[in-house]
C-alpha cells in the first residue's frame, strides 16, 4: 500500500513557554517539533506497510525549516520525503495548504492519506478539505486500522463509544493519539538519513494555487480570569496540593 | 613403603584393570574438552572487550574475591559453608588429579605433596563432607528465600543443586574408602575422625583380599564420579566451579563507568557501527556471556536487588539463568548454532529491562563479580536504537535534546535559583570566572524543592570561604541518565556542549551537590577537571574548622540514606556521615543491614522519574521503613532525587509530621547560623 502522511513543524507545546505579544505569540526562543498527532500518523502507515507491503511517504508545505520535520519523520522509517515549498504557500490558509496537499497527491499514486487529527496550532481542518477537494471519502479522528480494502477502521465518539465502520480506499484519515506507541527517534537515526534526497515542489512544479486566503487571523490574546475562575499559582506540588484540595472539597474527587 | 595393594596392579579376573583406568580418565577429558570447545563458541562470537589492563589490580581481586571468598561472609552461613567447600575443592584438587594417575601408576604422588598434604587432605575431606550434609538438609528441608524459583521462570532448582551435592558426596567417600581400606590392610588407623580413620575402623579385621576389591572398587567409583562431576559442571550453574577464576580476573575493576558502545570503536566513529546496543545474544561481549556461565544462582542479585523487592518484574539473576540457557540452547553441545534470535520478546521484556535502576546492589553483592549495569544499559541502547522507548521518557528525551533539561523549561531560567540563594553567586552567562565551578545539573536547577539544595550548597560554599561560579544558561543536563538509559548519542552532545562550558569556564575544581552529575563527570567525561561532592567539602571543612556547626537544634533522631551514586558507585560513605557528626549533639542512627554498601536505592533518579512501573510498592515506601525501623525521625539524604522520592514516600505513608526527608547540604546550611 502507497501511503501519504501530512506532517506539520509546530512549535512544541511542551518545550516552550507561549506568551502572547503584540497580537502574536512569542517567537523568540520557541523550539519546534513535528506535531504530536503526526507522529501516530506516521507510525500507523509504518505498522500498516511492516503488514501488508508498500511504502511510506511524508510531506509538508513549508520552508527549508521544514526539512527537519520530515528527517524527523523519515528517521522513524518513512521511505520518502517531500517539501512543498514555494513563496505563494505562505501564509496560505486551511483550505490553501488543502490546494498545495491536494495537488501533491494527484502527482502521486497513493492509496491512502493519513493526518493528524489535528495540529498544536491548527483547526482540524486540512484532512477534511483535502478529502472533499480530491473527492475521496473521509473519516477523522480514527483511532483503529485494520484489513487491506476497504479499511476497518474505528473511531472514538461521545462518551467514549467506539465506531467501527469500512471505508474505500483510496480515502483520507486523520489519525487520533493513541492509535499505537510511536517510536522513538533519537540524535543517531536523524543522522542516519541526513543525507537522503528530499525533493522540493514548489507551485509551478505541482501546478497548484493555494489562492488569497480567506480566512486572516486578527489576534492572539490571553483571556481575563473572569468570576469563578481562580488561578493557582505557585510550585507544581503546591499547585496539585492546593488543586486536590478544591476537588475534593466540591465532590470532585473523594 | 610397599603398597599391599594398587588398582593400577589390579584384575579382574585374569583382565589387568589399568587399561580401563587408563580409558576413563581418556574418556572424560575428551568428553569435557568437547563440551567446553562447544561453550567457548557464543564466546568467540561476541562483542569484544579487551580487559588485558591492570593485571596486577586484577591479580589483587582473584586473591580477595576469588581466593580469600571476600564476599561470602556477607550472608554469614551461605558464605561459611561455601568457603568449606571451596577450601575443600582447592586442596582436595591436587589429591583428585593424583588420584587418577594412580590407577596406572602404583604409589604416584605429585612432586612436593608428601605425608604432610595426606594428613590435610584427610582432614579437608571429612570437613568439606561435613559442610556438603549441612548444605544438603539445608537446601532440602531448610531453603532460603532467595532459592526460590518465581512462577513462569522454571522449575525449582533444587534437584540440581542435590544432585551435584550427591556427586560430590559420592567422590569425597569413594576416597575416603579408598584410603580406609588401605589402612585396614596395615596397621595404621590415621587421623582420627577423619573418613579414612572412619571407614578404616569399619574394615578392621577384614581378610586383605576383600580389602584390595574394596580399595579397586573404590577407585573405580572415584574415576568416574570425578570425570562425570568435570563433565556436568559445564551444563549448569556449577560451571563457577571452572570459570569463576577467570570471571573475578575479567572482573570490572572501576565503578561507576558504563561500558563504551563497542569497544575499540571511538566516539566519533559511532555513525558507522550499524546496530547499537544488545539485540541478541552474539552482541553481549564475551565478558557477559562468561557472566552468564558463571552464575551460581545464589541468588545474592536479587535478594538486594530494590526493583526486585518493590516486585517488578526485573530479578538480575534470572537476567544470568535466563541468558545462560539461552546460550546453551543457542549452541547445543550436538548440533550446530541456532541463528540469532531477538532477546527482548524473547527471554526479557522490556519491562524488566526498564526496571532497573542502576543502584548497583546486584554488582555489590555478587561473590563472583558478575555485571549487570553494563548488561541493561547495552539492552536499552538495542531498544533506544529500535525506537522501543517508553512513551513517558520520549518527551524528556526529546526536551533534553532542544533544551538542555527533561522538562523543556527555559535554558535562560536554568541559574535563576541563584537570585534567592542569599549569597552572591558568579555565572559564567555573565562572564563571571572562579576558580571552583559548581555544577548544579538539571534537577537541582530546576526543580521547585531541589532548588532549596541549590541554594544551601552556595550558602555553605560562600561559608567556607570557597570562590565558587556556575555555568548558569551555559550548563546542559550532565546526561547521566540519558546515558544509562541507553540514548548515547544524546548523551554524547549533552557531554560535549559541558565538556566544552566547563573548558570555558575556567575553573580548575567542580564540585556537585547532586551524585548523578559527580559520577557522570567522573566517569564519563574525558579531561575535566577534578570532581567533587559538596559533602566531601563540608567534612574538610569542618575538619580545618572553616565551617564550625551550631549545636543540633532538636532531638529528633537522624539516619543517613546513602545515595547509590555517592556510596555504592563512587566509594562516598564517610564524608557525609563526618559532616552530620561535625553538629555538635546530633543523634545519628544506621540503619543497620541497609547502609553504607548496602543502601537501598530511593526509587532512582534522571530519567526514572518519568517513568510508570508495574510494582507493588514504592521503592521510597520501603526505604521510609527502614528508616522508621532503625529509629530514625529525620531521613538525611545527600542527592536531590533520593530526596524527592523519599519525600513522596513519607506522603503516601501517611507520616507527614512524623517523619522527616532532609538534604545534607539543607541540614548543615541550618547549622551553620551562628
Amino acid at each position: 500500500m502507497e501511503i501519504l502522511v501530512c506532517v506539520k513543524r509546530v512549535p512544541d507545546p511542551a518545550e516552550n513557554e507561549i506568551t502572547v505579544e503584540g497580537g502574536d505569540i512569542g517567537r523568540d526562543d520557541l523550539v519546534y517539533a513535528v506535531n504530536e498527532w503526526d507522529n501516530y500518523a506516521v507510525e500507523e502507515a509504518l505498522q500498516i506497510v511492516e503488514r501488508e507491503g508498500g511504502s511510506v511517504t511524508v510531506v509538508t508545505v513549508g520552508g527549508a525549516e521544514a526539512d527537519e520535520t520530515l528527517r524527523r519523520e523519515m528517521a522513524m522509517g518513512a521511505e520518502k520525503g517531500l517539501l512543498l515549498s514555494d513563496p505563494a504557500f505562505e501564509g496560505a490558509d486551511g483550505l490553501g495548504v488543502a490546494r498545495v496537499l491536494a495537488a501533491a497527491v494527484r502527482k502521486g499514486a497513493y492509496d491512502l492519506v493519513l493526518t493528524g487529527a489535528m495540529a498544536d496550532d491548527g483547526a482540524a481542518q486540512v484532512g477534511g478539505m483535502l478529502a472533499a477537494l480530491l473527492d475521496w471519502p473521509f473519516a477523522s479522528l480514527v483511532n483503529r486500522i485494520e484489513g487491506t480494502g476497504p479499511l476497518r477502521i474505528g473511531r472514538e465518539i461521545e462518551g467514549g463509544a467506539q465506531e467501527v465502520s469500512d471505508i474505500d480506499l483510496p480515502c483520507v484519515l486523520s489519525i487520533q493519539t493513541g492509535i499505537n506507541e510511536p517510536r522513538y527517534v533519537g540524535i543517531r537515526g536523524i543522522r542516519k538519513v541526513a543525507s537522503a534526497e528530499i525533493p522540493v515542489l514548489d507551485a509551478a512544479a505541482l501546478g497548484a494555487d493555494p489562492g488569497a486566503p480567506k480566512v486572516r487571523r486578527l489576534a492572539y490574546f490571553v483571556p481575563e480570569a473572569g468570576p469563578g475562575a481562580e488561578l493557582l499559582e505557585g510550585g507544581t506540588r503546591d499547585v496539585a496540593a492546593r488543586l486536590a484540595g478544591i476537588l475534593k472539597a466540591k465532590g470532585g474527587i473523594k | 613403603m610397599t603398597l599391599p595393594f594398587s588398582p593400577a596392579t589390579a584384575t579382574l579376573g585374569s583382565l589387568p584393570l589399568w587399561p580401563l583406568f587408563a580409558l576413563i580418565p581418556l574418556a572424560g577429558l575428551a568428553c569435557f574438552a568437547w563440551i567446553i570447545r562447544r561453550r567457548l563458541e557464543p564466546l568467540l562470537r561476541a562483542a569484544p572487550d579487551p580487559r588485558r589492563d591492570r593485571v596486577g589490580v586484577r591479580l589483587l581481586l582473584v586473591l580477595k574475591i576469588w581466593l580469600a571468598q571476600w564476599r561470602h561472609p556477607r550472608y554469614l552461613l551461605a558464605g561459611v559453608l561455601h568457603i568449606v567447600l571451596f577450601l575443600g575443592f582447592l586442596v582436595l584438587g591436587a589429591r583428585s588429579l593424583q588420584m587418577v594417575f594412580l590407577g596406572i601408576w602404583p604409589g604416584f604422588a605429585l612432586p612436593g605433596l608428601g605425608a604432610g598434604y595426606a594428613a590435610v587432605k584427610d582432614v579437608a575431606a571429612t570437613l568439606t563432607l561435613a559442610a556438603v550434609l549441612v548444605l544438603a538438609v539445608r537446601r532440602a528441608a531448610f531453603m532460603p528465600e532467595r532459592y526460590r524459583v518465581p512462577p513462569g521462570l522454571g522449575k525449582d532448582h533444587t534437584p540440581e543443586a542435590l544432585a551435584i551435592l550427591g556427586l560430590i558426596a559420592t567422590l569425597l567417600l569413594s576416597e575416603g574408602l579408598f584410603e580406609g581400606s588401605l589402612l585396614a590392610a596395615g596397621t595404621e588407623r590415621g587421623i582420627p575422625l577423619t573418613l579414612p580413620w572412619a571407614f578404616a575402623g569399619l574394615l578392621g579385621g577384614t581378610a586383605a583380599g576383600t580389602l584390595a576389591g574394596i580399595h579397586t572398587a573404590a577407585y573405580a567409583v572415584h574415576d568416574v564420579a570425578f570425570f562425570a562431576f568435570l563433565c556436568i559442571l559445564p551444563l549448569g550453574k556449577h560451571f563457577h566451579v571452572i570459570t569463576s577464576l577467570f570471571n573475578v580476573f575479567f572482573m570490572r575493576v572501576e565503578t561507576g563507568n558504563v561500558k563504551p558502545v563497542r569497544h575499540g570503536v571511538p566516539d566519533a566513529q559511532l555513525d558507522e557501527v550499524k546496530s547499537f546496543g544488545v539485540k541478541t545474544l552474539e552482541d553481549f561481549t564475551w565478558k557477559h556471556i562468561l557472566d552468564f556461565y558463571s552464575c551460581a544462582d545464589c541468588g545474592r542479585c536479587s535478594d538486594r536487588c530494590p526493583a526486585n523487592a518493590v516486585g517488578r518484574p526485573l530479578s538480575p539473576r534470572f537476567i544470568s539463568i535466563k541468558g545462560r540457557d539461552h546460550a546453551f540452547e543457542r549452541f547445543p553441545l550436538l548440533g550446530g548454532a541456532t541463528a540469532p534470535a531477538p532477546l527482548i520478546g524473547g527471554i526479557y521484556s522490556e519491562a524488566e529491562i526498564w526496571s532497573c535502576t542502576t543502584c548497583g546492589a546486584c554488582e555489590e553483592e555478587c561473590p563472583l563479580g558478575i555485571e549487570y549495569i553494563d548488561k541493561i544499559v547495552d539492552l536499552r541502547r538495542g531498544l533506544v536504537d529500535d525506537g522501543l522507548v517508553p512513551q513517558g521518557v520520549q518527551k524528556p528525551l526529546s526536551a533534553l535534546e532542544k533544551r538542555g533539561n527533561p522538562w523543556g523549561k527555559l535554558e535562560r531560567k536554568r541559574g535563576e535559583w541563584a537570585a534567592q540563594a542569599g549569597v552572591p553567586v558568579k555565572s559564567a552567562e555573565k562572564g563571571e570566572t572562579a576558580p571552583l565551578l559548581y555544577f548544579a545539573d538539571s534537577m537541582t536547577s530546576y526543580d521547585d524543592r531541589s532548588q532549596r539544595i541549590a541554594q544551601a550548597t552556595a550558602r555553605i560554599l560562600h561559608r567556607a570561604g570557597e570562590d565558587f561560579a556556575i555555568l548558569g544558561k551555559e550548563e546542559r543536563d550532565s546526561g547521566h541518565d540519558v546515558r544509562r538509559f541507553g540514548e548515547e548519542m544524546l548523551f554524547q552532545s549533552l557531554r560535549d556542549q559541558n565538556v566544552e562550558a566547563i573548558g570555558a569556564s575556567g575553573a580548575g575544581a567542580i564540585v556537585v551537590s547532586d551524585p548523578h552529575a559527580l559520577n557522570a563527570l567522573r566517569h564519563d567525561y574525558p579531561g575535566v577537571p577534578e570532581v567533587r561532592h559538596i559533602s566531601e567539602l563540608i567534612a574538610e571543612g569542618i575538619g580545618r574548622g572553616a565551617l564550625k556547626p551550631s549545636p543540633a537544634k532538636d532531638q529528633r533522631t537522624y539516619t543517613l540514606h546513602d545515595p547509590c551514586y555517592l556510596g555504592r558507585h563512587n566509594g562516598v560513605y564517610d564524608a557525609p556521615r563526618q559532616a552530620m557528626d561535625g553538629i555538635p549533639g546530633l543523634k545519628r542512627v544506621e540503619m543497620e543491614g541497609n547502609c553504607r554498601d548496602r543502601s537501598f536505592c530511593c526509587g532512582g533518579g534522571g530519567l526514572m522519574l518519568f517513568m510508570e512501573h508495574e510494582e507493588k510498592e514504592r521503592m521510597g515506601a520501603r526505604r521510609v521503613e527502614m528508616a522508621r525501623a532503625a529509629g530514625a525521625d529525620v531521613i538525611v539524604t545527600a542527592c536531590p532525587y533520593c530526596l524527592t522520592n523519599i519525600e513522596d514516600a513519607i506522603k503516601v505513608a501517611g507520616l507527614e509530621g512524623k517523619m522527616e526527608a532532609i538534604d545534607l547540604c539543607e541540614l548543615v546550611d541550618a547549622h551553620l547560623d551562628n
